[in-house]
């Protein structure tokens, strides 16, 4: 049994309530089942909605006919593209993984003249009760003319491969441009490739031509699903005054807000999006897929509309991340200094343009010194869902590319695969291979922590037993954010923010205003705003929330603290200088008689000059890359080729972790979603683009059956432009895993696993292979 | 002057330099300059009709992302990129 210490932090600051551990304040409603949720909304009245989904992967839309459907008794709206207005193609950031391009989204939501993808909604009804519209959608008659699927990048960019778009704008540009559409009377080839760019430093050339060892080597994955537990659903209300209430599930219900508006061609302020609980999104929950929907069916019916996706909805029509290819050529000298890195992305956007490849690029090489470096990125359609947002988006694929060749070359140098790491670890004011100098990392003082850990300083014994490290980075994210803080009679607080609360946020922003004004964070009370509460917060993703809302709230405290010191001012008549805010209580600075607490100011704050509401709107610059490290230990059967984790390490720089054991939490998922992305988790089609493996059973995630306890220790390198030292942790640590896998199976049998997943059936063929068998 | 540098798609306008001295106290001020300097770049980093850079587009000022884009400030010794910006899940 190993020695199992949680919530090793590192720490470089200690502050009165930043860094401890209270129980979440909607820990009880969660866990007794209150909370409420994406379906938990029920109203009088309220009907059910239904998506039609196209069977065919691949087909152009002839004709639609609803009257049957229609007429059955208890249906009360049948609704299509044709009933909701075109969205223009103009790009917008959603600060979520990829740059949506809002026509193709509405597209995506219900497809218009053709159907891209097995499951792309085609229709959609609203009735009495599930079984009325599950049964009217059977009496939908949709005339299809069935076209030839293209299913890899591979295929899409072969000359002759089947075309998804037919005026698709091939875009080459600095910035991520997921296309649109070219006029009718453009002249341009009809292409699947939506983007490609590069990105160069240095002399490649020289750079190679002066190196003593170079490795080269190619990568494959598949599409994999985000795999939250709840489904996408809500409800939405279009009342009789043309105003819409939207109650869902989402990561940002700024965003639901948004493009519900503007896919129906309304005002936002017409639309009021109430954020629900969110059982885990991981990136997919920043788009829409269900409240336009609902909306639109319920403008039709004049009846509240829910709509819940099945989990074979979810896994055919929500976004998984892309498939990917990916080469990587690397040069060092003798003495293990790398000095030439090549590299090209390609990775499968699924139906509409916008892969996260250009995140993926710039994380690829993130953590490492390299002069000399050309990378290429390359963002192709193909015949599967829209690729979604998916905790580090793009970068895991990256990393499995890249640090599974940096072992194989630190391998050929005969050295340390973490000392080869410190060898080469950018710094502070060292450069990109992208081009921009780091800002402080904590990249070597994560290596660092992770050569002293017990875990890599313990021999590993036994057959076909094998270690394996690998390094992710993480460029995180700010934004716009807001928060409000109300001082309550009784000297507790009322915080409202714009965060929807995935991973235990809202007692991390509790904890910035208790830190703020020295109270007790059982006596912060702190709630997620809808859209007509609370000002505009982007959405729940980018690793930024502690960073940007946290930022917010500090900032609404501060206004509460010097309201108070006002407050004691006025009371005792003298200059707001004169008072000291310490622990919670007001003092006169030079007459120590002089003493009011928080709670009594807040008991006079009436007659001493109204409420006390401090407010905060920001969007704070500098959130700082995050830094993983990762070790594993594996064992390999030779009768199945099941690969089984023995032991799992994850080290990271969280600059200063508010609250430790949900940082660890944090990490912890990550690995294990990596640790399922390495080993089981795949899409699986059929040769007409169906997918044969939409459920839980047959998609084989990890349960705690499958995985040790992840070991985790906490770096704390602070960021400077956080008033705590805040750096976002959600998402880096889901881009080590699966390199770091491959290389302890590789330590293991001696065998480079190359294409994900790293299967039983694959891991047997490649023994079987080299055992000539 | 800050320097700025030039994506490699785009150094075709700037004679094949990856990187210009351009002046400029603001972004906006720099990119109009850099367009002076250079003509036909303006169009792939601005969206005129918004008057704001393209979406998806990020300016990296000293090694950090700008929050405020057009709006921003560029000090004399500036380094400025411009990226695809990285969201997240």
């Amino acid at each position: 049994m190993l020695e199992y210490k949680p919530n090793t932090v590192l720490s470089n600051q200690e502050f009165d309530s930043i860094g401890s551990s209270p129980v979440r304040h909607d820990g009880a409603d969660k866990v007794t089942g209150r909370a409420r949720y994406g379906a938990d909304t029920n109203m009088p009245g309220m009907l059910y909605g239904k998506i039609l989904r196209s069977p065919h992967a691949h087909a152009v839309i002839k004709s639609v006919d609803a009257s049957e459907a229609e007429a059955m008794p208890g249906v009360y709206a049948v609704v299509t593209s044709a009933d909701w207005p075109e969205t223009s193609m103009k790009l917008t950031d959603l600060a979520e993984g990829a740059i949506h391009n809002l026509g193709f989204l509405s597209m995506n939501v219900l497809a218009r003249g053709k159907a891209l993808y097995k499951g792309h909604a085609v229709a959609a009804v609203a009735a009495v009760s599930t079984h009325v519209a599950e049964e009217a959608l059977t009496k939908i008659k949709v005339d299809y003319e069935v076209l030839t699927p293209v299913l890899s990048a591979e295929e899409a960019i072969k000359p002759g491969a089947p075309i998804l778009h037919d005026r698709l704008a091939a875009v080459a540009s600095p910035a991520l441009r997921p296309g649109g559409l070219l006029e009718d009377d453009a002249d341009s080839l009809q292409t699947n490739i939506a983007n490609k760019f590069e990105f160069s430093l240095g002399d490649l050339e020289q750079g190679f031509k002066d190196a003593d060892i170079i490795v080269e080597k190619e990568t494959t994955t598949r599409a994999v699903h985000q795999g939250y537990i709840e489904p996408q659903a809500g409800v939405a209300h279009w009342q009789a005054d043309g105003k819409v209430t939207v109650w869902s599930s989402s990561q940002g219900q700024f965003t639901v807000r948004d493009q519900t508006a503007r896919f129906l061609g309304i005002p936002v302020s017409q639309v009021k999006a109430i954020p629900m609980e969110i059982g885990g999104g991981f990136g997919a929950k920043g788009i829409t897929y269900v409240e336009p929907v609902a909306a639109l069916l319920s403008r039709k019916s004049g009846r509240p509309v829910k709509v819940q996706l099945s989990r074979p909805e979810v896994f055919e029509a929500t976004g998984p991340t892309s498939g990917t290819k990916i080469k990587v050529k690397l040069g060092a000298t003798k003495d293990g200094k790398l000095i030439a890195a090549e590299a090209e992305l390609i990775y499968e956007a699924g139906a509409f343009p916008g892969s996260p490849v250009g995140a993926a690029v710039q994380c690829m090489m993130g953590q490492y010194d390299i002069p000399n470096a050309h990378l290429t990125a390359v963002d192709v359609v193909v015949n599967m869902p829209k690729a979604a947002a998916y905790r580090a988006p793009g970068a895991p694929a990256a990393a499995f590319c890249m640090e599974t060749a940096l072992d194989e070359l630190a391998e050929k140098l005969d050295v340390d695969p973490l000392e080869f790491r410190l060898m080469n670890s950018g710094k502070e004011g060292s450069r990109r291979v992208t081009g921009p100098v780091n800002p402080l990392v904590g990249y070597v003082e994560t290596l660092q922590a992770a050569k002293d850990h017990a875990h890599y300083n313990t021999a590993l014994d036994g057959k076909l037993r094998g270690r394996g490290i690998a390094s992710g980075f993480w460029g995180n994210n700010s934004g716009p954010a807001s928060a409000v803080a109300v001082v309550n009679s009784d000297g507790t607080v009322s915080l409202t923010e714009g965060s929807p609360d995935i991973g235990g946020s809202r007692v991390a922003m509790a904890l910035h205003v208790a830190e703020v004004l020295n109270l007790s964070v059982e006596d912060i009370k702190p709630q997620v705003g809808d859209t007509d509460s609370i000002g505009f917060t982007s959405n729940t993703g980018g690793s930024s929330v502690t960073f940007k809302t946290g930022w917010a709230c500090y900032n609404a405290a501060q206004s509460v603290k010097q309201q108070m010191i006002e407050r004691a001012a006025k009371i005792w008549e003298i200059p707001d200088e004169d008072v000291e805010y310490k622990e919670a209580v007001l003092q006169h600075k030079s007459d120590p008689e002089l003493k009011l607490t928080f709670k009594q100011i807040a008991a006079r704050m009436i007659p001493t000059g109204g409420p006390i509401v401090g407010s905060a709107g920001v969007n704070p610059p500098g959130p700082g890359p995050s830094i993983g490290v990762h070790m594993v230990d594996v064992e390999v059967d030779p009768e199945t080729g099941k690969v089984d984790i023995l032991r799992y390490t994850a080290v990271q720089d969280a600059g200063k972790a508010i609250h430790p054991p949900y940082v660890e939490g944090q990490i912890q998922g990550g690995a294990v979603q990596g640790i399922g992305w390495a080993l089981n988790e795949e899409y699986v089609y059929n040769d007409n683009g169906g997918m044969l493996n939409s459920s839980f059973l047959d998609y084989r995630m990890p349960t705690s059956l499958d995985l040790p306890m992840i070991d985790t220790v906490i770096v704390e390198v602070a960021n400077p432009n956080h008033p705590y030292g805040v750096r976002g942790v959600g998402e880096v640590p889901i881009v080590p895993p699966m390199a770091a896998i491959s290389n302890a199976i590789y330590d293991a049998i001696g065998i480079r696993m190359n294409d994900l997943p790293m299967s039983p059936d694959k891991v047997l063929e490649a023994l079987w292979a080299k055992e000539g068998k | 002057m800050a320097e700025v540098w030039i994506p490699p798609k785009l150094q075709q306008l700037t004679g094949g330099n990856q990187q210009v001295q351009v002046e400029g106290a603001t972004v906006r001020r720099l990119i109009n300059n850099l367009e002076a300097q250079h003509p036909g770049i303006k169009e792939y980093l601005v969206d005129e009709v918004e008057d704001d850079l393209i979406p998806g587009l990020a300016v990296i000022i000293d090694g950090e992302v700008s929050q405020l884009g057009m709006l921003d400030k560029v000090g004399e010794d500036s380094e400025v990129h411009f990226l695809p910006a990285i969201g997240g899940g």
